[in-house]
């Protein structure tokens, strides 16, 4: 237990504030990378997981495409595209992996957001004139807005956890004082860091929980998210994948 | 490629290593996995409480958790003990919610009518609710299988030794094939786990196969219900429905 | 013959599905529960096997109070019948047909030909024996979970809106089916329906509740249509909107009988016009 005060008072200390690695820069390190790689994602999931939705085409290909994400271990992919591109360029390498890995959870949380969108609603949308664009944009898109969330929510947490392990192509980030503490075997500084680490996470899970919450259509939020969970569409809804533990 | 020949036998001995790694973690989050899920399907207030705890588990980075793990476990930061525990835990955090929702999904008519027969709670657990458990179990199952095999790598970091040690090794020595060959064989394992395990689930629900799933049966039914409105077929399906009468 | 004395029902959110039933149901004979959704039917249904227990007073079967008993010994020996059969998806027909003869350890070989002869009793080919449930119609699924509710050859035989999931023509025939049974073999049949055309055609016996869990009339369906007990029966039986006021005209040389906007609902018996035109 006393490691765990000494990672609190490493945490504490006026040194983190100087030296080669300080806290602040590195907080700021990882959540740019996360934010970037996120925004990258969500422009290309977002519409094609919309289209799927939208569409019903496609359907078995993303689910495919998720399943094999799962499969890919981040760190190899992270160490094979730093080594191709060149470890000057790793930046550009390291924010690849993270898109790759933000799309299938984005992907699946905006067509699985169209799917749960009860199909007498969309039908009545267009029994009143509108057209396949307006039923999207002005049906399908605000009531699947907590699903797509949620997967946005995944993705972030994916890309959080993957950006830890960006210190060993040299990218800073948190996850450096990880990678020092255990090569260093300076464990105050181990402990330190990953407890920043796990804030830094809990923080940004309950961001998009918040974000989740208010993005429900209050009609929806009355109505005990029913048209979320319209029961003889319940076993169609497609699990995202919540969480990331990379 | 000269590489990947000149080390199969590494490459095949580092897979049974990483299979071991994450044979441990999966066996034992169902063994925790279903008890807790049951609970959280059994106990209402209870739910909430158990399905956040594991929920938040989830979010933990990996990395973070196997470093977090020594000082509470006593253990040395470089044993592979840390690794099976931290990857014991997210499958407890996978596993539970899919158990949950496993039990939820069983038709209340059904355990009601076993209730009705006279099974004692017991046995209408092991023999009732439990089969008809397990095809969202093992669906649950496989997804914790695959994402095991994949995060065994990152204990490479902490001086595990298995398929991720193909990349850190890669990373210093500059070897590209030693890295893919890494990243193939890991996605090998877990394809063929996932195989395995799903092999598995098809031979515990032999009902499940005959007519599809539970949800084809539904569609079955609506299909009947519909066909009941048209004259004439209905006439016909009362015969097949009537047997000798 | 199982008797309700003073039996209420209120969950602890405060609504009451049963409140102070007086009730005796006679033995070897079909009674029917009959009311919409909310009066307490199916609640009263469930109290005579224990799968819910009254708040107050008591159900006796033959002087017997059943809160005295063990639960699970006391529904291996009563029958129980629900709505889509409420199979076990994962047992085939005959292992479903013998689960409680199962629990009550018979052997498995005896189980067995008694399970296929009861087959036989609700008419299902024996072919069908190791099939599982989703392979069946609804109709076929139906009398497997007859079958079961008969298994144990109890003497009280609890049917849960057990034809209200199939296609008008199954219905009939399976009614037919369960009258001819209740010829054969003299079961107590307690029956749950909202159909009051169903429980007219199968009751000797009709209790009709109303919403709150209160018999509003009990009776042979003769008494109840001919003497409805209130307005509520009335409307609830049809004989205010006339359905039930029926009349005889000639047609085309038949003699049919409609109703009171002059539908037909059905032909009088040829020798019925020879007889009255004596008279």
């Amino acid at each position: 237990m006393s490691v765990f005060l000494e990672g609190i008072a490493w945490l504490f200390s006026p040194d983190r504030l100087s030296g080669p690695n300080p806290l602040p820069e590195r907080l700021a390190e990882h959540l740019g990378y996360t934010l970037l790689a996120l925004v990258i994602a969500a422009v290309i999931a977002v519409p094609l997981g919309y289209l799927i939705g939208h569409t019903g085409r496609g359907r078995d290909l993303a689910v495919g495409l998720s399943g094999a994400a799962r499969a890919l271990p981040s760190l190899g992919l992270l160490f094979v595209l730093t080594l191709l591109v060149g470890i000057g360029d790793a930046p550009v390498a390291a924010t690849i992996v993270f898109v790759v890995l933000g799309i299938p959870p984005i992907l699946a949380g905006a067509y699985a957001g169209f799917e749960s969108v009860d199909r007498r609603v969309v039908d009545a949308a267009r029994s009143v004139g509108m057209t396949p664009l307006q039923v999207a944009l002005r049906v399908e898109a605000p009531l699947g807005l907590p699903l797509l969330i949620a997967g946005v929510r995944s993705a972030a947490l994916q890309i959080v956890s993957t950006a830890v392990l960006a210190a060993y192509v040299n990218l800073g980030g948190l996850g450096i004082y990880l990678q020092r503490g255990i090569q260093l075997r300076s464990y105050d500084e181990m402990i330190g860091g990953a407890i920043v680490v796990v804030l830094l996470a809990f923080a940004i899970d309950g961001f998009f929980a918040l974000l989740q919450r208010l993005c429900t259509p209050a009609g929806v939020r009355v109505a005990g998210g029913a048209a979320q969970t319209t029961r003889g569409r319940r076993h169609r809804r497609p699990a995202t994948p919540r969480g990331a533990a990379q | 490629m000269t590489w990947i020949l000149a080390n199969l036998g590494l490459i095949g001995d580092l897979m049974l290593v990483h299979l071991r790694l994450s044979l441990i973690p999966v066996v034992v989050s169902i063994l925790v996995a279903v008890p807790l899920g049951r609970l959280a399907h059994r106990v209402g207030w209870l739910r909430g409480g158990v399905l956040s705890v594991v929920g938040l588990l989830y979010t933990i980075p990996s990395l973070a958790l196997i470093t977090l793990l020594p000082p509470l476990l006593g253990t040395p930061v470089l044993s592979d003990v840390n690794v099976l525990v931290a990857l014991g835990l997210y499958g407890v955090a996978l596993l539970t919610r899919s158990v949950a929702d496993a039990f939820d999904a069983v038709d209340a008519d059904v355990v009601r009518s076993a209730m009705a027969v006279g099974y004692t709670p017991l046995r209408r657990f092991w023999t009732v609710e439990l089969p008809l458990a397990v095809p969202v179990i093992v669906a649950g199952t496989r997804v914790v299988a695959v994402s095991t095999v994949s995060l065994v790598t990152v204990g490479a970091l902490v001086g595990s030794r298995n398929l991720g040690s193909l990349f850190t090794d890669g990373l210093q020595r500059g070897i590209v094939p030693e890295i893919v060959a890494g990243i193939v064989a890991t996605v090998v394992l877990a394809l063929v786990l996932d195989l395995v395990i799903a092999a598995v689930g098809r031979a515990l629900t032999p009902w499940a196969r005959v007519s599809g799933t539970s949800g084809a049966a539904r569609r079955a039914s609506r299909r009947r219900a519909h066909r009941a409105e048209v004259p004439g077929t209905a006439a016909e399906d009362a015969v097949t429905g009537g047997g000798a009468a | 013959m199982i008797e309700f004395e003073g039996v209420r029902k209120t969950y602890p959110d405060g609504t009451t599905a049963v409140d102070g039933i007086d009730l005796t149901i006679p033995a070897r004979e079909i009674t029917v529960l009959v009311g919409s959704s909310g009066c307490g039917k199916t609640t009263l249904l469930r109290m005579v096997n224990r799968m819910i227990d009254p708040t107050a007073g008591t159900v006796s079967i033959d002087g017997e109070d059943v809160g005295s008993l063990d639960p699970v010994r006391l529904r291996r020996r009563i029958g129980y019948v629900m709505q889509n059969g409420g199979l076990l998806p994962h047992r085939s027909v005959l292992d479903n047909i013998t689960t409680v003869l199962r629990l009550n350890r018979v052997p498995r070989a005896q189980a067995r030909a008694r399970g296929l002869e009861l087959m036989d009793t609700v008419s299902l080919d024996r072919g069908l024996a190791s099939r599982y449930p989703a392979q069946l119609s609804g109709g076929q699924q139906q009398r497997v979970g007859v079958a079961r509710g008969l298994a144990s050859d109890p003497n009280i035989l609890l049917m849960d809106e057990p034809f209200g999931a199939v296609d008008p023509i199954v219905r009939a025939e399976l009614q037919r089916e369960l009258l001819r049974v209740h010829r054969e073999l003299a079961k107590t049949i307690v029956f749950v329906t909202h159909d009051i055309d169903e429980a007219f055609l199968l009751g000797d016996r009709v209790v009709i509740l109303r919403t709150g869990g209160v018999i509003a009339q009990q009776g042979t369906p003769a008494e109840i249509l001919a003497h409805p007990a209130d307005d509520f029966v009335a409307g609830f039986i049809g004989a205010d909107s006339g359905q039930r006021r029926l009349r005889v005209v000639e047609r085309d040389g038949a003699r049919i009988v409609v109703d009171r906007h002059d539908r037909p609902v059905g032909l009088l018996d040829a020798d019925t016009p020879a007889h009255s035109d004596r008279r």
